[in-house]
């Protein structure tokens, strides 16, 4: 054993090294990890929180993508129904057009044979007159005799 | 080895401290000091502890300037691994608050890791350099040239840190638990009656002095039992070939484990200090 001055100057030595790495090294060595440690935790954090945004998002828009699906059936349906309306109504109206122009067409006719009827009457009646004058031959006074005629003009 | 010296020769050359001392003649060397008691330096274990101890703190201080939050490079990384070792032992095993312990931890296991692997340079390397150094640059018997190139092998620097490591656990205690307290601590346990005071003291006192003994002893006799054996080994000729390879192996365990045990217990005994009963 041979215990000297050896010692109080590694002693000396120690206590040096130990308060410059207490001064110089450790603090700003920790002070770095501990802020790549934060930094790492909160990139952790941040991306977790992303996942869980993309999660919901993906909801969201399957949600909406069911909902426009829906939607569009709902259209497409209220438009086959309107068209079946429509259809059904325009061949309704077509129908009552018809019947219509056939009613006025038929109400024409009528009316114009009526005229026709009339017109062949008066013409009948003047005729027989001419004719029963012609036949006569003689003045006869038309007034006297128009009730004959009247009469005949009936029996048309 | 030297073939015209003899056995216990050469591992006493490599056994002995480089020395250094004031006589009335002025400075002397090795041989010369033998008288000159306890005012005798090892210049061999102060050069080499020192210049570790500086290359451990400029390289960690060079790396602590530049450290960038961002992705950090090799050294850094390396670095910030041996720190984040140390805290994490130390977290795990220091609850207090002390902004000293961490640190401490840290030099004690880089500076005794560097130490202890100055065991795993060849045993005659070293120096037979400083031999040829001195007889070339200052005319001296290499056999006169002494150099110890690890200095946990030196049982000054051992104690130098374990009594370091004591002075703080005896200023801890007072701190913490006050002179009274700690008094109490050493004469109330493990028997709390006033009639066990004596016996109290004596088993406390050794618990507290077999700290540091053990610290010291422990660190100094691994390293030169490993360091002896090293020279037994370079003493087989060539069958030192086959056997220096697993032994230097078998040593780079022993190093780590031992600055780690250093460290380790450093951090136990300091946190026991601060612990209130």
């Amino acid at each position: 054993m041979n215990i000297n001055a050896t010692l109080i100057g590694q002693l000396i030595a120690f206590a040096v090294f130990v308060l410059f790495c207490m001064k110089y090294v450790w603090p700003p060595l920790m002070a770095a990890i501990e802020e790549r440690q934060k930094k790492i935790a909160d990139g952790l954090a941040a991306s977790e929180r992303a996942e869980k945004d993309l999660q919901i998002a993906q909801e969201k828009a399957t949600e909406q993508l069911k909902e426009a699906k829906h939607q569009a059936a709902e259209i497409i349906e209220q438009a086959k129904k309107r068209a079946a309306q429509i259809v059904e109504q325009e061949t309704e109206r077509a129908h009552e057009e018809r019947n219509k122009i056939v009613a006025s067409g038929q109400a024409e006719i009528d009316a114009e044979r009526n005229r026709a009827k009339e017109e062949l009457r008066k013409q009948v009646a003047t005729l027989a007159v001419a004719g029963a004058e012609k036949i006569l031959a003689r003045q006869i006074d038309a007034a006297a005799q128009s009730d004959i005629v009247e009469k005949l003009v009936a029996e048309l | 080895m030297a073939s015209e010296i003899t056995s216990t020769e050469y591992i006493r050359h490599h056994l002995t401290n480089a020395a250094m001392c004031n006589t009335e003649n002025g400075i002397a060397f090795n041989k010369a000091c033998s008288e000159a008691g306890f005012w005798v330096w090892h210049i061999d274990t102060l050069a080499w502890s020192i210049g570790l101890g500086f290359l451990f703190l400029m390289l960690f201080r060079s790396v602590a300037k530049k450290a960038t939050t961002g992705v950090p490079g090799k050294m850094q990384a390396f670095v910030e691994m041996v720190v984040d070792f140390v805290d994490s032992n130390v977290k795990d095993t220091f609850h207090g608050k002390n902004k000293l312990i961490a640190p401490l931890a840290l030099t004690i296991f880089v500076w005794v890791f560097l130490m202890n692997l100055m065991d795993l340079v060849p045993v005659d390397l070293l120096p037979w350099i400083a031999g040829q150094i001195g007889a070339t640059g200052f005319g001296m018997d290499p056999h006169d040239v002494y150099m110890k190139v690890v200095p946990t092998t030196d049982l000054n620097m051992t104690f130098a840190l374990a009594f370091g490591v004591f002075f703080l656990i005896i200023f801890y205690s007072i701190k913490v638990k006050g002179f009274g307290g700690f008094m109490k601590e050493l004469t109330f346990q493990p028997f709390n009656h006033w009639a066990f005071i004596p016996v109290n003291f004596i088993l406390e006192f050794v618990t507290l002095i077999a700290k540091p003994m053990s610290l010291a002893l422990r660190l100094f006799g691994n390293l030169y039992a490993g360091e002896l054996i090293f020279i037994l080994i370079a003493m087989l000729g060539l069958w030192q070939l086959p056997l220096h390879f697993p032994w230097a192996v078998f040593h780079i365990l022993v190093i780590v484990l031992q600055a780690f045990i250093f460290m380790m217990l450093t951090i136990v005994y300091l946190s026991m200090a601060h612990e209130d009963h």
